[in-house]
């Protein structure tokens, strides 16, 4: 709250000068970027959930941010039977920061960033802090079926639970598939995974 | 000061040389760096960049006017970026570096831009001539223009792009620096859209970045926050990336300035 205080202070103090419209940025960004590798210029398209969050500064009106995030929801399609898949490729995933940059190759396997964002395994010191810790993640939390589901869920699109979250919507964008993700379940929920130890 | 001179040699015999024949060279260049942070070799090499005849003009860079009069250094960069009348668009340290070399010396901007970043074995001529230039403003608040009507466009388009959620992964600037105290990894991402975070760094840049052994410039920090976010690459010296450094500068304005600095 506080925060929002001081960016609308922030805004009232220069406002003097128009800011560009929604339609300059687009244009500015159009001609200012080039494609690269498996970096297409459709990229820079903003969709609803990232335009509205945006404007609002990733604070949405709750009515429209529940509208959108069932939207969001509509777009997992989620396996039927078991989640869990294994754990120990779920590690490799959740350690790499490749995927979807024009420096990767196209096609190659992508990595989650995980570890950039979060705690996961406690053998792994250097981890982010962007997201909050998931140490324990399936310990706390069980790992029963509703529970796979929302972590799948959340991985293939965290914009459907938390509208203008800073995770990534990493199955939705096309960069980890769906094995991958089931493996990232895993990881989170196996009684025997380094998570949950 | 004789291991510095002798240093900006090898430096610039290594940017030349063939790759066989600057083994031994640059095994000891790699001791210097062991030693102690380069960036008084890069500043070093810079100058004489700065004054070698190139192009088809074969002229040197010596009448390159950064905002303060032709060959004008002292304090230049800290009072960048700026509006320039004769192209009519505000530019920061390297985008005008670039339009001398294209126009002073009379290098098409496709050979100017070949390599812009360079990497630990060889640096770019843009990252010598941007640790050169900037080390004349040592001492020197910065105080970036903010006067103009392009000027005040430029801050507020910066500003929007830092807020600006795009790319495949849905983020802004301010997914990364946005929130004090949060990292990636090990790294520490500061909240370059307040001047507390944003002066001591800003007056910093460019850098010689430890953790690869390169000397890096700040067109070459918004290109590879923009690789992290998943977008197509910003053009060298675009609009926009002028924009993002005339936002980031401006509001770190008044901090006297320091570098190059030498970061992770
Ligand atoms: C760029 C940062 C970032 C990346 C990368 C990221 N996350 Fe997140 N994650 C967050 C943030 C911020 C939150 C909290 C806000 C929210 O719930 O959306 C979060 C929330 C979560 C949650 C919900 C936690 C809860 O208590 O319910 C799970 C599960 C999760 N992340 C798993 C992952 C996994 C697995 C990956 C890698 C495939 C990943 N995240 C990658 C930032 C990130
Ligand atoms: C996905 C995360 C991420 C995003 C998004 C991001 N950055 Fe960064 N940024 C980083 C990291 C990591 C560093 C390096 C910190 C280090 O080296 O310790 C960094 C460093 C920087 C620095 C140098 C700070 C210093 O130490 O002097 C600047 C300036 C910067 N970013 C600007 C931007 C701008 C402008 C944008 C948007 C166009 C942006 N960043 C978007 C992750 C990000």
């Amino acid at each position: 709250m506080k925060r929002n205080l001081i960016v609308l202070a922030a805004f009232a103090a220069t406002a003097a000068y128009a800011e560009p419209t929604a339609r300059d940025v687009q244009q500015v960004l159009q001609r200012d970027f080039h494609p690269r590798g498996q970096a297409t210029m459709e990229r820079l398209a903003q969709d609803g959930v990232q335009r509205v969050c945006t404007e609002t500064r990733d604070q949405p009106p709750a009515a429209l941010a529940k509208q959108l995030e069932a939207d969001q929801m509509k777009t997992i399609a989620f396996p039927s039977g078991s989640l869990m898949g294994d754990w120990k490729n779920g590690e490799k995933i959740a350690q790499s920061g490749r995927g979807s940059m024009w420096s990767d190759k196209p096609g190659a396997a992508a990595g989650g960033s995980c570890y950039n964002c979060h705690q996961l395994s406690p053998k792994e010191l250097s981890h982010g802090t962007i997201g909050p810790s998931l140490l324990r993640f399936g310990k706390t939390r069980g790992n029963g079926a509703d529970t796979q589901k929302y972590v799948y869920g959340k991985i293939y699109n965290a914009k459907a639970y938390n509208l203008c979250s800073q995770m990534p919507r990493l199955g939705h964008a096309g960069t980890l598939t769906e094995q991958q993700i089931k493996d990232l379940v895993a990881l989170l929920l196996d009684p025997a995974s380094p998570v949950n130890q | 000061m004789r291991a510095l001179v002798y240093g900006a040699a090898t430096a610039l015999a290594l940017a030349a040389a063939p790759a066989a024949a600057q083994q031994s060279q640059f095994e000891k260049y790699q001791k210097m760096v062991a030693e102690g942070s380069p960036v008084e070799l890069f500043e070093l090499s810079g100058e004489e960049l700065w004054k070698k005849k190139q192009g088809p003009r074969q002229a040197s860079l010596e009448k390159c006017d950064l905002g303060k009069g032709p060959g004008v250094l002292k304090g230049a960069y800290a009072a960048l970026p700026r509006y320039f009348k004769d192209v009519d668009r505000v530019m920061d340290l390297e985008t005008r570096l670039l339009h001398c070399m294209t126009t002073l010396q009379g290098r098409t901007r496709e050979e100017a831009t070949k390599r812009l970043f360079g990497d630990a074995n060889q640096p770019s001529e843009m990252e010598y001539l941007s640790a050169y230039v900037a080390g004349q403003s040592r001492g020197t608040k910065l105080a970036p223009g903010a006067a103009h009507p392009k000027e005040k466009e430029a801050y507020e388009l910066g500003k929007t792009m830092f807020f600006y959620r795009t790319g495949a992964w849905d983020f802004s600037c301010a997914s990364c620096h946005g929130e004090a105290g949060k990292r990636i990894r090990m790294s520490e991402l500061p909240v370059l859209s307040e001047p507390k975070a944003a002066r001591p760094l800003m007056a910093t840049w460019p850098a010689y970045r430890v953790s690869n052994s390169t000397f890096v410039t700040m067109q070459w920090r918004i290109n590879d926050c923009y690789r992290q976010m998943r977008t197509p690459e910003p053009n060298f010296g675009s609009e926009t990336t002028v924009a993002l450094i005339t936002y980031l500068t401006v509001t770190a304005k008044g901090e006297a300035y320091r570098g190059p600095g030498t970061k992770r």
